[in-house]
């Protein structure tokens, strides 16, 4: 008896969570900022791929160029030189739209006094936070999913072939890779969302966070890098371990988590993310890896993107449930 | 500490208003009756649920509108009654055709496609009511439900809130610290100061219980210059214990009521009477007992059920 009206309890619950975010969803597509953002995505993606497609066209790969198998992962990644390639806008503008649509996820309903009205409804306090996230990830995810179809469907109309199972699957895997990548801002945004009470506040330090990231860590590190640079004449290991150490600097930042992993997905032909000596080189045969050791490679940088969202996530999570919903 | 050793029993079907200045607690203890704060200590039992183990099930049956409550302002009046219908697990169609009816109901209907933001305080006011009852609660709360109304709109809307608590039989808490509105609708009180329930019943029986030792006070205005006349008067009467003069008023403490005896000796000294009244104790003066007298509550506590 108590059990089927837990179950009956159960599916209403997950009943309403599916409004909450279904209400997320059309909340988000509907708002002026994400038609603004998506236009300005849109635009860079377009251009990027424009010049990359009429590039690849000027310049084909030599028949015994390994890469040459690789032609769809190249739409991605090839630029003329005058626009960054399709994976370094996506790099700096996701974290944009990642913040764009999570930076007032709390504290606007909390302003608008909502907050206390939606909470005393028949539902657990988490679900709003849950739809907030889940809402907000489904419009990424949509929109980047569609985006990348997209332009892999224009290169087969261009080219005239379609892509090849392994192409496929490392166009998938660099998809879910963005995703996650935004999804880590998203959930920095809503942390933050929690956190501020004011809108403005929130959206300033997120932005200021990314900002920090992308312009200012770099020249800290170049900073650094010159205090330790060792002596030119210093012996092979010592150099080797100040570039090791200088790369680790580097992947404190998310958006070189980010880099790191698209460029071993999207670049079949790089083996390694750090400095490599003669002696590991020698006797390798230049061919591309198969993904499973691309994936390896990368694997620390992925799974550390993906431990910073959910312990971004967890963060705003604590603070949600112990917030004081009065206003 | 908001909110300290608190005991309040509410019976079915009734109006109880819970008075008390600003901050004296009654957002916080609506909040937790909610689930939505948790006490240091204690337990609370709503209809057989408590709160802070299993909230959903005491959400379900409470409708609670919020002190100055907030919509989506973006969307229409329908839309929002529809999000929260849809909340409280009703279907889409269901969702709409009781929202068509509550908008209806509080007098909203013609409005029920435009935009929330440009809906004046007192739409706002019943759209809240009606987002309120779409749950089709057993117990309503309502927090400072008259706050900015202008004096028709307070009017019009506790005599909504009057109407639809009959038809639908609900359980209905309104806390307030707009005396007039609460005395005219609530069938009891509570008397909320700085997070103590104070005194809890119905108005009269808690105004005789707290008067029944003070004099009887009667006021009396006389033409102007007969005042001091009056008082000389007045006061050679055996049963009037004390005449004190604020302006034009003279307040009379006598023993008993004697309206007719104070009448008859102006008279006959002709004096000419403008008004004469017996004061009779309301909620105000309840409310000044408590919180700006204030002096004996001790001797109140054994009215604290």
């Amino acid at each position: 008896m108590s059990q089927t009206s837990n179950w009956s309890i159960n599916i209403s619950n997950l009943n309403a969570f599916g409004v909450l975010v279904r209400k997320e969803i059309a909340d988000q597509i509907r708002s002026w900022r994400f038609i603004i953002i998506l236009a300005i995505i849109l635009l860079t993606c377009v251009s990027s791929l424009y010049t990359s497609l009429t590039f690849l066209k000027n310049t084909s790969p030599a028949p015994n160029d390994p890469e040459a198998d690789f032609f769809f992962l190249k739409i991605f990644t090839t630029s003329d030189g005058s626009i960054p390639s399709f994976h370094l806008f996506v790099g700096f503008l996701g974290p944009l739209l990642g913040i764009c649509l999570g930076f007032d996820a709390i504290n606007s309903e909390f302003n608008g006094r909502t907050l206390s009205r939606i909470l005393s409804q028949p539902i657990h306090r988490d679900f709003l936070l849950n739809a907030k996230f889940t809402g907000a990830l489904t419009v990424i995810g949509v929109l980047f999913t569609a985006l990348i179809l997209l332009t892999t469907g224009v290169g087969i109309m261009l080219v005239g072939f379609p892509p090849s199972g392994l192409e496929v699957t490392r166009i998938i895997l660099f998809t879910l890779l963005t995703i996650v990548y935004i999804a880590f801002w998203l959930n920095l945004a809503i942390l933050s969302s929690v956190w501020f009470k004011h809108t403005a506040t929130s959206a300033l330090v997120v932005i200021a966070v990314w900002l920090f990231f992308t312009m200012f860590y770099p020249i800290i590190i170049n900073l650094v890098a010159k205090a330790l640079q060792p002596n030119p004449y210093a012996s092979q290991r010592e150099i080797m371990e100040y570039q090791h150490f200088m790369l680790t600097l580097m992947r404190f930042a998310p958006s070189q988590l980010y880099t790191d992993g698209t460029n071993i997905l999207l670049m079949p032909t790089i083996r390694s993310l750090g400095p490599l000596n003669m002696e590991q080189l020698q006797g390798a045969i230049p061919s591309p890896l198969p993904i499973w050791e691309s994936v390896k490679i990368a694997w620390a940088q992925m799974t550390g993107l993906i431990a910073c969202t959910i312990l971004c996530f967890a963060g705003s999570y604590y603070l949600f449930m112990r917030k004081e919903i009065r206003c | 500490m908001a909110v300290d050793n608190l005991s309040l029993d509410i019976r079915e079907g009734e109006i109880f208003g819970l008075l008390g200045p600003n901050g004296a607690g009654k957002s916080t203890t609506i909040l937790m009756l909610l689930g939505l704060t948790e006490p240091y200590q204690g337990t609370i039992d709503v209809a057989g649920f408590d709160p802070i183990s299993n909230p959903v099930s005491v959400k379900k049956i409470i409708g609670y509108l919020p002190d100055n409550i907030g919509f989506y302002d973006h969307r229409t009046a329908l839309e929002n009654l529809v999000l929260t219908a849809q909340l409280n697990n009703q279907t889409y169609i269901q969702a709409n055709d009781n929202a068509l009816a509550l908008l209806e109901k509080v007098g909203l209907a013609d409005v029920a496609h435009k935009k929330v933001g440009k809906f004046s305080r007192g739409m706002r006011q019943r759209l809240g009511l009606a987002d309120t009852l779409i749950k089709k609660p057993s117990i309503v709360i309502l927090d400072e439900p008259t706050l900015g109304l202008d004096p028709m709109g307070v009017k019009d809307f506790t005599q909504l809130i009057l109407q639809l608590s009959r038809e639908e039989k609900l359980t209905v808490i309104l806390s307030s610290h707009q005396l007039y509105q609460v005395q005219k609708i609530c069938d009891r009180i509570g008397l909320f100061v700085q997070g103590k329930l104070l005194a809890q019943g119905k108005i009269d029986e808690l105004a005789q219980s707290l008067f029944k030792d003070k004099d009887q006070n009667i006021q009396l205005r006389v033409q102007n210059q007969q005042i001091s006349m009056a008082k000389q008067v007045l006061e050679q009467m055996e049963t009037v214990r004390k005449v004190t003069q604020q302006g034009d008023l003279l307040s009379i403490a006598t023993e008993a009521q004697v309206n007719n005896a104070i009448a008859e000796t102006l008279i006959r000294n002709n004096i000419n009477i403008v008004s004469l009244h017996q004061k009779t104790y309301g909620i105000e003066d309840i409310y000044s007992h408590y919180f700006e007298g204030g002096d004996n509550h001790e001797s109140n506590k054994q009215l604290v059920h």
